[in-house]
């Protein structure tokens, strides 16, 4: 495990009942580097993100998350909101989860809840009307705007998120992550149902986040031309287990990956990968 | 199914006509076959106990026709103010001019409220009305915080008027404190009690969450009835201070209002005054509440209800974001209540059965969750349209009722069911009601 891993997960179990979801499970990702976690359905990836982002209490099993400044975060005692707030970990949904009654604008905005809690004053100040309130808002929307213009939405920012296009929806979702300014961001498999042109702009949204902002990816993916080429590094699972671990070009090749994702059909399996490049 | 151009929507309205048609006659069918037996033939036991029958094909032939005739009306409406997905038959220039309308009702509905005082300074009746009528509007903008803004559906919100009342009446006749201090206690402690509601209560989504709130309530208006040597049981409390005008009293002594004035004392100054001060306290609420949407608090509210799970994924500790949508909603219950009590001077626990809870959800609905202009013509219409039937004597419920269905057939989501977003960069556009959640909870 590399020392510069901004997340190492070390021997995650997490069990329903007496079904394994996720076995044993040990993987590191790097600091300012894009993670793949690839699998076929049923994997037990979004398990993973789950246990990570504290929507379910894992088995056992430790998961550490190191900020830049060097502090030390065990997500395994944290739960719901707090992975969130404290160990600035934010993630996307399979289903897209914004708020569709609200617009884009407003969707930023509440991802940047908690610094505008304070600067309120917890309401209070915000009830009078402070200056400081003021200029914390307008600071929020400058952020809001920013985001808006980097995923092309600023001429929609006050259309109401359920009335955009699918494609817009994700990246939305996507910035409202990044508004949290997340240490890490967790995308669950933001290239579904994406069409070529789309998953190439993610794909470059994806680059510029990681330059710009210094966030680290970690990221479930099923389409392999975005696995192939935006990560630096890809985990596979299969019934819950890692069966495969290195660079794409590495993984690619790897027969156990083959076999896992398509099965007998070797034939098959190898044109898809070919494919993917 | 929408026409821009002149000529498909001429061959569109024949479509829409023949479609209507159709349905009614399905609707004249349905009542035809059920009514054939319930209104159709009569039968009784006869003077010798044998059955006895007879035919009312005439009343029967009646109901039919006004079945038929009434599901064309109702189609036809639904055309006019239906909801999105259906056709509007209603030219483009008139929707724009009821738009334009539309954005003046608020403005002119307050200047007309701040008058009704002075327009009906000798009817006492009307101004009698105008005060229940404010009581109720403030009522239902504090649930309108909970229910329409944070998506918690609460069936015990008249707990929290009640505390707000016993709060003021048992301060004021038991330690003799004036009404503007008892004011904000009330408030604290519904408040308080509104989270000592929302800790049990977190987990609780949807249906569990209604029954909780239900008994919440019941258990508030059981423990005024049973707890006898504070609140003097089913008696209720009497002799609570009227309230002062900053420590004059509005009464016929020299020290009263009308003396300090040098004008001729009347009972109607009384009513007057009790008339601006619901008035003061329902746009307090209407100001805090438009003020919070635009605060960080307000927007947690408002996503809450739109997805938690998300809401978690962001960081918003939902907890104490559902908690301040209670204490805030309870608040201003409790002043609604300190208010209720000075205007009544006697308060007993019938006052606050869950029949009250009903009417100011009611109204909540019926405005179109989370809207504040749509809760005030709901409070208008549910106590004012009450009051006007009051001539239709046994009949005024089944008007009533009739005109509710009505209205949720043409604006199932409420008279204003649009949203208005408390942020903009460049322009302000009202979201349709299909996209605004209801909340799960």
């Amino acid at each position: 495990m590399s020392s510069d891993s901004i997340l190492s997960v070390d021997r995650l179990t997490m069990r329903f009942g007496g079904i394994i979801a996720v076995n044993d499970l040990s993987f590191a990702a790097e600091r300012r580097k894009i993670t793949a976690l690839i699998g076929p359905n049923g994997a037990g990836k979004t398990t993973v993100f789950n246990c990570i982002t504290g929507f379910y209490r894992a088995s056992s099993g430790t998961m550490r998350l190191t900020h830049d400044s060097g502090k030390q975060i065990q997500l395994e005692r944290l739960n719901d909101f707090r992975i969130s707030k404290q160990a600035k970990v934010a993630r996307t949904f399979q289903n897209i989860r914004l708020f569709p009654g609200m617009t884009a604008l407003e969707n930023l905005m509440v991802a940047q809840h908690n610094a505008l809690m304070l600067a309120s004053g917890l309401t209070f100040l915000g009830l009078i009307g402070a200056p400081s309130w003021r200029s914390a808002e307008n600071r929020a929307i400058d952020q809001a705007r920013l985001w808006l213009d980097r995923i092309g939405l600023l001429e929609r920012a006050d259309d109401a998120a359920g009335n955009l296009p699918y494609g817009d929806q994700r990246r939305l979702e996507i910035a409202r992550a990044m508004c949290t300014e997340p240490a890490l961001l967790c995308l669950d498999e933001p290239a579904a149902g994406l069409n070529t042109r789309e998953s190439a702009a993610l794909s470059e949204l994806l680059f510029s986040i990681r330059a710009d902002h210094g966030a680290s990816i970690l990221l479930i993916e099923h389409d392999m031309s975005v696995v192939m080429q935006i990560s630096d590094h890809v985990v596979v699972m299969d019934y819950g287990m890692k069966i495969a671990e290195g660079s794409p070009q590495d993984v690619r090749d790897d027969p156990k990956v083959i076999a896992a994702y398509l099965g007998a059909d070797e034939q098959e399996a190898i044109a898809v990968m070919e494919s993917g490049t | 199914m929408s026409a821009p151009a002149p000529e498909p929507a001429a061959a569109s309205s024949g479509l829409n006509a023949a479609y209507i048609f159709k349905k009614s006659l399905i609707s004249a069918l349905v009542a035809l076959v059920l009514f054939s037996l319930m209104i159709g033939i009569r039968t009784e036991a006869g003077p010798t106990g044998q059955l006895v029958y007879w035919t009312r094909f005439g009343d029967l032939a009646l109901m039919v026709a006004g079945v038929f005739g009434g599901s064309i009306l109702i189609e036809l409406l639904r055309r006019w103010w239906g909801p999105v997905t259906v056709t509007r038959v209603v030219p483009a220039s008139v929707q724009t001019g009821l738009a334009l309308a539309r954005r003046a009702i608020a403005p002119l509905l307050l200047i007309f409220t701040v008058l009704v005082p002075v327009i009906f300074y000798d009817q006492r009746y009307i101004l009698d009305l105008g005060i229940l009528v404010l009581t109720y509007v403030m009522l239902g903008w504090g649930l309108n915080v909970v229910v329409g803004l944070a998506g918690l559906l609460d069936l015990g919100y008249v707990a929290f008027y009640a505390v707000g009342a016993y709060s003021y009446a048992l301060l004021a006749t038991n330690f003799g404190l004036s009404f503007w201090i008892c004011l904000p206690l009330a408030g604290i402690l519904a408040a308080l009690w509104g989270v000592m509601l929302g800790f049990p209560v977190l987990r609780l989504r949807g249906d569990y969450l209604a029954i909780v709130t239900l008994a919440f309530g019941e258990i508030i208006r059981l423990v005024i009835i049973n707890w006898q040597s504070l609140t003097g049981g089913p008696n209720g409390v009497s002799g609570i201070p009227r309230p002062t005008l900053f420590g004059i009293p509005l009464t016929p002594g020299d020290n009263g209002l009308a003396a300090k004035l040098g004008i001729e004392f009347s009972p109607t100054h009384r009513i007057v005054f009790l008339f601006y001060l619901i008035l003061g306290l329902a746009l307090l609420t209407n100001w805090v509440t438009i003020r919070l949407r635009r605060l960080p608090i307000g927007r947690a509210w408002e996503a809450l209800r739109e997805d938690e799970v998300a809401c978690r994924a962001l960081g918003i500790n939902t907890t104490t974001t559902k908690l301040t949508a209670f204490a805030t909603g309870a608040m201003f219950g409790g002043f609604a209540g300190a208010f209720f009590a000075t205007r009544q001077g006697f308060i007993s626990p019938e006052s606050f059965t869950f029949q009250e809870s009903a009417l100011v959800l009611a109204i909540v609905v019926l405005g179109g969750m989370g809207s504040q202009l749509g809760v005030a013509l709901a409070a208008l219409t549910m106590i004012g349209g009450f009051e006007l039937f009051r001539g239709l004597d046994q009949y005024r419920m089944l008007v009533f009722g009739f005109a509710m269905v009505l209205l949720m057939i043409w604006r199932p989501r409420g008279l204003i069911g649009h949203r208005a977003p408390t942020v903009f960069l460049k322009h302000s556009h009202a979201i349709s009601s299909d996209l605004v959640k209801e909340g799960h909870g």
